[in-house]
């Protein structure tokens, strides 16, 4: 308020001068608070490991131990330090709270934000770096890795299957998933068979992969069948087949295990939303004399599309990623192979990780369209 | 609605049936598994895990003692001993050719081509009688056809747990998983409540980074980490993973963390500040408890992601015992194991059954957390 006469053009230059103490006090704090916490963890395990014998458990144990410790000691720590550099007491009250609140959210935010930074924000323009650059990532190779993709073979055969990949299992997942939610939201044992249908998520995908394996097992003409699927077309007097290994078909062989595992997840979230439904929509078809069929096709799915929706790129995102299953089964051989397992084959057996990271951008470039419909949906709902 | 249905028994019943057809389809895979884990590894070999039940046929092709070996008995050369290496079965057909190799019924006398007879008796037993001392060292090939009672054994566990480093895995799994879920609960849940409760420049901006960052495929991030872990020195490490999974599980962490703490009664929080409480109190004392279902909903979802993850532990972790965590043993069993099914079957039974327990007892907060996750947001 004294300041009443100064010029617009100096008041704003005060304003980028605080916020700049602002913002290097808030990165100050932020530094001390990680820097003595981890330093004192570091002490810390060093310390039993001194006076413990070196059990691995214990180690392991006193690691997880001290690692939440300073977690918990940086949040503690740093608003400590905020609260000694502005105490909330003393001539400026007023005014150090003011400052105290513009800092704090950063304190609370910090790790998170160098994480994310690190770990995701940070990898993706390194990925843009590393695709112009050779099997090292030294030398500067201009746009030769994508030269490389567009003529590439196994790149081809990996998104074909990878497009096959995207518009099955969404699909059948979803499907599956919304029969499944419809039925069993009618029967008296509909919870029991919900949680049956949806334990398939909680099985790795490797897991489901030996699982789906020993199913589609394959043993000589004449022999017993021990896979569940030969037994079955032998016993209607087909020809045991190795499933797996038959060319484009297996693809689909494959895509079987995902659907297996999405089912109940689509399930959950459709059985939800159909129970959102409001009750006089309903009653009023039955008092028009619709069908069961007909409620459900003409009065419910269309109220759900939304769910729908979010369901089916949910899916296709993972989709989009799928690895494990394809790795563990095939290993990408007899025309199986996707995107995302042939950019492990070129980070690890290749060992070209600018091949590699051309890959990974490729997967990122179709991702971005759900994820720009994901932000707009989401700021939607903020506002 | 139910009311409509119960007015139709035969939809009822085809309700029902429709159930039933897709809760077996989707149990029997894992069942199978389970079933064949606890099988004889003979007996997994040739027959299905549905006839686990019931005596399986079983042909054999067994070889004698040497002739050499034969001991005189009157006139003739006797060989004795029984056809069943281990264990016991009963014969129904046996044979002396290749060709024919159930010709004859236990206690027939079957000729054999070079010379002599031989009988298989019912319970195994063979006798092989020569007129002739006879010299050969290589044992008389028998063929059998056995029935053999159905055997459950907990032996295949006992391989994988011990020889086959599974129960080493195992340890090392759960070393990676628990400060893994942990770490990124508690830093999510502190931005949760900033962008919820706090007020401060750029909220909304960070908000829709943290909504884009949801779907950034994980493929991305391998390479550029795994150079920058190499460059900083940490290389093939636990706190590498711990925090490659922190990174990777933050932002649904945050995402569910803050739709769920920005519906907390916004009175509560006001009055507690009203009182003179600070936000750091105010997250400990009142926010963080009141949280629980969410906190709980989002650890489920990362304990299972990590458990269940291959990808990450294989590029952050190294191939050795002291690190190779439980799926990558069972890819690595795959491999080289492919046909053993008693050592796959076995294993993979191992490695879903913490996250199914997981599962089906805080089942209540995974649904809770999905539906948050998708149903509002997405």
């Amino acid at each position: 308020m004294a300041v009443s006469t100064t010029t617009a053009p100096s008041a704003a230059a005060s304003d980028l001068g605080s916020l700049l103490t602002t913002a290097l006090l808030t990165l100050f704090i932020m530094a001390v608070g990680i820097i003595v916490s981890v330093v004192f963890a570091v002490g810390a395990y060093g310390l039993v490991m001194l006076i413990l014998p070196a059990y691995k458990l214990i180690g392991a144990v006193a690691v997880m131990i001290l690692g939440v410790a300073a977690c918990f000691g940086y949040y503690w720590g740093s608003n400590r330090l905020l609260d000694t550099i502005y105490p909330a007491y003393g001539a400026n009250i007023g005014a150090n709270i003011t400052k105290a609140n513009a800092i704090r959210p950063w304190l609370f935010l910090g790790p998170a934000v160098v994480i994310l930074t690190i770990y995701l924000v940070y990898p993706v323009f390194n990925s843009v770096w590393l695709s112009f650059h050779g099997p090292a990532g030294r030398n500067w190779i201009g746009a030769s890795n994508y030269q490389w993709l567009a003529g590439d073979g196994g790149f081809r055969e990996s998104m074909r299957n990878n497009i096959l990949w995207l518009f099955v299992v969404p699909a059948a997942a979803t499907f599956f998933g919304l029969i499944a939610a419809a039925l069993t939201d009618r029967i008296a044992w509909g919870n029991v068979a919900k949680s049956l249908i949806f334990m398939p998520m909680a099985i790795s995908f490797v897991g489901a992969s030996v699982i789906w394996k020993f199913i589609y097992d394959y043993r000589p003409e004449g022999s017993d069948q021990i896979g569940v699927l030969n037994a079955v077309v032998t016993f209607f007097g087909g020809d045991p087949q190795a499933w797996i290994t038959v060319p484009f078909w297996n693809n689909f062989f494959l895509m079987v295990v995902l659907i297996w595992i999405q089912t109940g997840f689509a399930m959950v979230i459709l059985s939800a939303a159909l129970r959102g439904i409001p009750e006089e929509t309903i009653e009023a078809a039955i008092i028009d004399g619709a069908s069961p069929f007909q409620i459900f096709y003409k009065i419910k799915v269309p109220q759900i599309w939304g769910t729908i929706a979010v369901v089916w790129t949910t899916i296709t995102i993972l989709v989009l990623k799928i690895f494990d299953i394809v790795l563990a089964m095939t290993n990408g051989q007899w025309g199986t192979q996707v995107l995302a397992n042939y950019m492990f084959d070129w980070m690890f057996r290749g060992l070209d990780f600018g091949r590699a990271s051309t890959i990974a951008l490729v997967i990122m470039v179709l991702v971005v369209p759900i994820m720009i419909w994901n932000i707009r949906e989401a700021r939607k709902d903020v506002r | 609605m139910s009311t409509v249905v119960g007015q139709r028994p035969a939809l009822t019943w085809a309700v029902n049936l429709a159930v039933l057809l897709l809760v077996v389809i989707w149990t029997v895979p894992t069942f199978g598994i389970l079933v064949s884990s606890l099988r004889d590894k003979d007996q997994i070999a040739v027959s299905g895990w549905w006839t686990a039940l019931f005596p399986s046929e079983q042909n054999i092709v067994a070889r004698t003692a040497p002739p050499a070996e034969a001991e005189r008995e009157g006139d003739n050369w006797v060989l004795r001993g029984n056809v069943f290496e281990s264990g016991s079965g009963r014969i129904s057909a046996f044979g002396v050719s290749i060709q024919q190799p159930s010709e004859f019924e236990p206690g027939e006398v079957a000729e054999m081509r070079g010379g002599g007879t031989a009988t298989v008796e019912e319970n195994g037993d063979y006798v092989v009688t020569y007129s002739e001392q006879p010299e050969d060292t290589r044992g008389e090939r028998i063929f059998v056809t056995a029935r053999e009672a159905p055997k459950f054994t907990l032996a295949n566990y006992r391989t994988v747990l011990l020889s086959e480093g599974i129960g080493q895995s195992f340890i090392n799994t759960l070393t990676v998983t628990i400060p893994a879920t942990v770490i990124p609960i508690l830093i999510a849940a502190y931005a949760a409540y900033a962008l919820s409760w706090m007020q401060f420049p750029g909220r909304a901006l960070l908000l829709a980074v943290i909504v884009g960052l949801l779907v950034v495929p994980l493929q991305m991030s391998l390479i550029p980490l795994l150079r920058l872990y190499n460059d900083v020195g940490i290389g093939k490490s636990y706190i590498g993973i711990w925090l490659a999974h922190t990174g990777f599980g933050l932002p649904l962490a945050i995402y569910l963390l803050r739709n769920y703490i920005s519906g907390l009664p916004r009175e509560i929080i006001e009055s507690a500040k009203v009182d003179g409480a600070s936000d750091f109190e105010i997250f400990r004392k009142i926010v963080l408890p009141l949280s629980f279902p969410a906190l709980a909903s989002f650890a489920i979802f990362q304990f299972l992601w990590v458990w269940n993850d291959l990808l990450v532990a294989t590029v952050f972790l190294g191939n050795n015992e002291e690190q190779l965590v439980m799926t990558g043993r069972l890819r690595e069993l795959l491999g080289s194991r492919g046909g053993n099914w008693e050592i796959l079957t076995a294993s993979a039974f191992v490695a879903i059954i913490v996250p199914i327990v997981v599962f089906f007892t805080l089942q209540r907060y995974l649904v809770r957390g999905l539906l948050a996750g998708s149903v509002k947001g997405g």
